[in-house]
Formats: structure tokens, C-alpha cells, sequence
């Protein structure tokens, strides 16, 4: 196996007394796409939530390509190139199109290259391309997902962490969203792929994991998980 | 005076007027929007502008600025600066380590901060009125019987122009874009790599630089200053920043100058005297509140408080 990108060794979370991760370890290598599985209540947003920073762990560690960045500043985990599309997308509604993309390369001083970046996105995404001037709360549901992705690939990430990309969105959408995070895979972006739809998660990924109540309780590769029984029974359908 | 020319009179006065509001209400807005606060401090930083301006103004009276619009011009940018830093330390004392505090909290703490500063400065000035002595003149041109004083012009415009440029920096620069994205969203703002904490402070100190611009120039066109001089101007103000929708730039802008034309034309109401200015112009505002409860560019959702 190759280098590994991003690990999460015990990782603990708590909000108030309640811990919402009881020491979590995870790796992502490099060029994977790894989905983290739970239902809702499990954790998944809290374990992104962490690893960005946006909220603090209490204990274990975070690394980024060996470096210790546990409860690093937000920012810089985004210059050091870990950025997180959060649940619900969380598109700036009154910032047209082009106003969310250019917040994604906020770290970013060279105008030329934020131009060829926004090129880049409207290529993978030329939707966004027709709508740059509308307003982002004006675009649908799997329109503000792909804006959400693209605003994220302006920052010319090396591990993208997605938090229930398909939620909310038609199965014909989320396919969609599926094939396009494998095209952004296979032009080397690492990816974190939080999901409650195990399935399409994993067909999408190599590997995976399960989360339940703040702990890892399975983890392996997709396929062999897509054929587990007790996935089957708690993720697969009925 | 004909109808016509009391109103030209009017639109002046109340442009100049209104420019003053809009440019205090800025700095409510632009606050509010980005940490949900009620600054009261905001009109004392106002007062302390014109009081720094004034300082500067005596300083720079003997030397070769001279206090005509050269030594305006040059103590109105330096107390910009002056008072804008000051805005970003009561943001970095007093509002920061309450990010997480309730609201009310940090509502509290903005009154403080407001008695401090107004208190501080009666405490300098000995409670007493002091002279903003210019070197200007009272020339003007005449429309009519219209007069309009130059420095009344050139304020007005000053004034104008500066609301243009926040404008500017809001809409075109990533500062500013950034800082819109905050009043929308925070926390995702940080997943963008935004160092929210510097763009804050740079939030206060464009709002405080310009409620500083606005003392300096109201120095300037009543001729006095004095420590409460913020107190009335802040409620104004405030209104119109509610009025515009509070949070929303060009509505604090809009807000300002409606307010400074309604009170202005309030003066020229058949049968009641001058004094029933207030009274008419926040009979209107209710009126507007009443049928925009979210302020005239207000959104439609009506969390705000
Ligand atoms: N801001 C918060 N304050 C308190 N508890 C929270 C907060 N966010 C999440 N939790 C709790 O932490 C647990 C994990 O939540 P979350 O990470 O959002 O789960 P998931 O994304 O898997 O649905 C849940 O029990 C949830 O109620
Ligand atoms: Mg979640």
C-alpha cells in the first residue's frame, strides 16, 4: 500500500460531558476513497467536524502525512490542503455562484491562478458555469451540492472530507455526484466519504468503516462490507 | 421662500444630515451582521472621533497643514485610524472572549464599554461643550434664496464617497466578500480556510473608522463636540440601520439618508413646529416597520431580534 494521507489514532470528542467519539482510529492512504458509515446520531460529522477543527478533540490525535494537526488552527488545515464540504452543503445563499467559488480559494493570493482554478471547477461543473451570477440559494439541491465540491477544489486540496453528499437529493442526482467524485479520485484528490446510503458509498469506495455510537465497530474493503450480513441488515435495505 | 426653494433647502440639509446617519449606521450594521451585536459602543466611538479630529485639528493649526481642509482631511484619516485600532482592541477585550456567551451577555458588556468611553472623555473635557475651531470660511453658493454653504457640500460629497468606497471594498475584494460570507455563515467560513477572528477585527475597524469620519465631520459642521454628542446620533443611527435592514450594508446607507431627508422635511410640517421633527420621522419608520418588519432591503426570514 501506498503512503498514508490522513490517520486518526483514538481520536476522542466531546460536546459538554457527552463524548461523541470514544476514541476513534481510522487511515485514509493516498489515492483511496474511504467512506465512514454510521446512521444518524453516530458521529460521522463530529469525526470531519475534528479533523477540520471546527470542533476540539479531547483526546487522541489527528495526523496529516505524519504531521501531528490535532485541533490546529482551521485555517491552516485548509492551507495544508484537508478541506471539509460540511452536511447540508452550506452554500453562501446570497453570494452569486462565482462569489461562493472565489470564498474557496480565500487562502489563495494569486489572482491568476484562483482564475484558472474557477476555469477548472466550471469544466467539471459547467452548470455553475451558466449560473455564476445567480445566487446561491437560488440553485437546486444537487446544484448547491456540486457548488459545494467546487468551492472545496478551489482550495487544490490533496484529501477532501464529504459529509452525505446524497442527502436530500433525487437517486438520479446522487449518481451523478457519485461519478463526480470519482473523476476528482482519479485525478489523485484523497477523499473522506461520510454516508448513511451504504450502498451507493460503498460501490463508490475501496474501503470503509462503521461507526455507532461514537466507536469503530467493522471495518474492510467495499466489497467485502457490501456483502456483510449485519450491513446488510442495518445499511442495505430491508 | 417658494415652495420649491424650501425644498432644494430641505434635500440639503437632509442629504448631509442623512450622510452622518448612514455613515454611524454602517458600522451597527456591519457588526450586527457579522456577530449579532447590538454595539452600543458604536456612537461613543463616534464622539471619541470627533474629539481625537479635534486634538489633531489644534496640533496641526501652527504647522503647514494648517487647519483649513488640508488639516481636516489629514486628522480625519489619522483619527480613522487612531479610532479604528481602538475598535478593534474593545472587540479583542470585550466582545471576543464572549463569542460563545449569550447574547445578552455580550449586550451588557457593549453598555459598559459605551459608559467607559463617554465617561472617560467627560472626565478629559470636564463635562464642558469645546469648539471645533476650523479655518473655514462661510462662503457658498446661492440658488435663489437657497444658500448652501461649501463646507456643507464637500462634506456631504466626502461623506458619500466614502459610503461608495465601503461599498466597493464590500461587494469587490475578497476581504470583503468574506466578510459578507461570515454574516451568512461562520463556521463554514472556517472550513474555507477563512482566519474569521482577523476579518472580525477588520469588520470593527472599517465600522469604527467610519463612525470616527462621521465625528470628525459633524465637528466640523455644528462647530462643537461634547461627550454625549454620541447619544442621539447612536439612536438615529441605529434606526437606520434598522430601517435598511439591519445587517445589510446598502440598506444602513439607504436607512441613513431617508432618515436624515424625513427629518429635515419633519422641520417644514404646516401647524407644528420644528420640535415634532422626531415624532414625524419615526411615525413614518414605524409605518415602514409595520409593512417591512425587516427593514426596506430585509430579508423575508425573521430571525433577527
Ligand atoms: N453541537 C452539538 N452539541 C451537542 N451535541 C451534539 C452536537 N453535535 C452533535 N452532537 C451529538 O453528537 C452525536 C454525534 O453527532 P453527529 O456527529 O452529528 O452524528 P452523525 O453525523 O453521524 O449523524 C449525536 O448524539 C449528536 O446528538
Ligand atoms: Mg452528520
Amino acid at each position: 500500500m501506498s503512503e498514508i494521507v490522513l490517520s486518526l489514532k483514538n481520536l476522542e470528542t466531546k460536546y459538554g460531558q457527552i463524548y461523541a467519539l470514544k476514541g476513534i482510529s481510522l487511515d485514509v492512504y493516498k489515492g483511496e476513497i474511504v467512506t465512514l458509515l454510521g446512521s444518524n446520531g453516530a458521529g460521522k460529522s463530529t469525526t470531519l467536524k475534528t479533523i477540520s477543527s471546527l470542533v476540539p478533540a479531547c483526546g487522541g490525535t489527528v495526523e496529516f502525512y505524519g504531521k501531528n494537526i490535532t485541533n490546529a488552527p482551521p485555517h491552516e488545515i485548509v492551507e495544508m490542503g484537508v478541506i471539509h464540504v460540511p452536511e447540508g452543503r452550506r452554500i453562501f445563499k446570497e453570494l452569486n455562484v462565482l462569489e461562493n467559488l472565489e470564498m474557496g480559494s480565500f487562502t489563495l493570493k494569486d489572482d491568476v491562478e484562483r482564475r484558472k482554478r474557477i476555469e477548472r471547477v466550471f469544466e467539471l461543473f459547467p452548470v455553475l458555469a451558466e449560473r455564476s451570477k445567480q445566487a446561491g440559494g437560488l440553485l437546486s439541491g444537487g446544484e448547491q451540492q456540486m457548488l459545494a465540491i467546487g468551492r472545496a477544489l478551489m482550495t487544490d486540496p490533496k484529501v477532501l472530507l464529504l459529509d452525505e453528499p446524497s442527502m436530500g437529493l433525487a437517486p438520479i442526482i446522487v449518481q451523478g455526484i457519485m461519478d463526480i467524485i470519482k473523476t476528482i479520485n482519479d485525478g489523485g484528490t484523497t477523499i473522506l466519504l461520510v454516508e448513511q446510503n451504504a450502498k451507493v458509498a460503498l460501490k463508490l469506495a475501496d474501503r470503509g468503516y462503521v461507526l455507532e455510537t461514537g466507536e469503530i465497530v467493522m471495518e474492510g474493503n467495499a466489497d467485502v462490507l457490501s456483502k456483510d450480513d449485519s450491513i446488510v441488515k442495518a445499511y442495505l435495505g430491508h | 421662500m417658494s415652495f420649491q426653494e424650501i425644498f432644494i433647502q430641505q434635500v440639503v440639509n437632509g442629504l448631509l444630515l442623512g450622510s452622518f446617519y448612514g455613515l454611524v449606521a454602517l458600522g451597527y450594521s456591519m457588526v450586527y451582521g457579522i456577530v449579532k451585536l447590538l454595539n452600543f459602543a458604536h456612537a461613543d466611538v463616534y464622539m471619541v472621533g470627533g474629539f481625537c479630529s479635534l486634538t489633531l485639528l489644534t496640533l496641526f493649526k501652527d504647522t503647514f497643514l494648517g487647519n483649513s481642509w488640508t488639516g481636516i482631511v489629514v486628522s480625519m484619516l489619522i483619527t480613522m485610524v487612531i479610532v479604528g485600532l481602538l475598535g478593534v482592541v474593545i472587540e479583542r477585550i470585550a466582545y471576543k472572549p464572549l463569542r460563545e456567551a449569550p447574547r445578552l451577555s455580550l449586550l451588557i458588556t457593549a453598555l459598559g464599554v459605551s459608559m467607559i468611553l463617554y465617561n472617560s472623555v467627560m472626565v478629559v473635557t470636564g463635562g464642558e461643550y469645546r469648539a471645533y475651531k476650523t479655518g473655514l470660511g462661510f462662503q457658498g453658493i446661492s440658488i435663489g434664496s437657497v444658500f448652501v454653504t461649501h463646507t456643507q457640500i464637500i462634506l456631504t460629497v466626502a461623506a458619500v464617497a466614502l459610503m461608495l468606497v465601503l461599498h466597493l471594498f464590500i461587494t469587490k475584494t475578497m476581504y470583503g466578500k468574506a466578510m459578507r460570507a461570515i454574516s451568512m455563515d461562520l463556521d463554514c467560513c472556517r472550513l474555507m480556510g477563512v482566519n474569521c477572528n482577523k476579518i472580525i477585527a477588520l469588520t470593527f475597524f472599517v465600522g469604527t473608522a467610519l463612525a470616527a469620519s462621521a465625528g470628525t465631520m459633524a465637528g466640523v459642521y455644528y462647530g462643537s463636540l461634547h461627550f454625549f454628542m454620541g447619544f442621539v446620533i447612536g439612536i438615529k443611527a441605529f434606526t437606520a440601520a434598522v430601517i435598511g435592514g439591519i445587517g445589510i450594508i446598502p440598506g444602513a446607507m439607504l436607512g441613513g439618508l431617508l432618515l436624515g431627508l424625513l427629518e429635515s422635511f419633519g422641520t417644514q410640517i404646516p401647524f407644528i413646529g420644528s420640535e415634532w421633527k422626531d415624532v414625524f420621522s419615526f411615525s413614518i419608520l414605524i409605518i415602514i416597520l409595520i409593512f417591512k418588519p425587516t427593514g426596506l432591503l430585509g430579508k423575508k426570514e425573521s430571525e433577527r431580534m
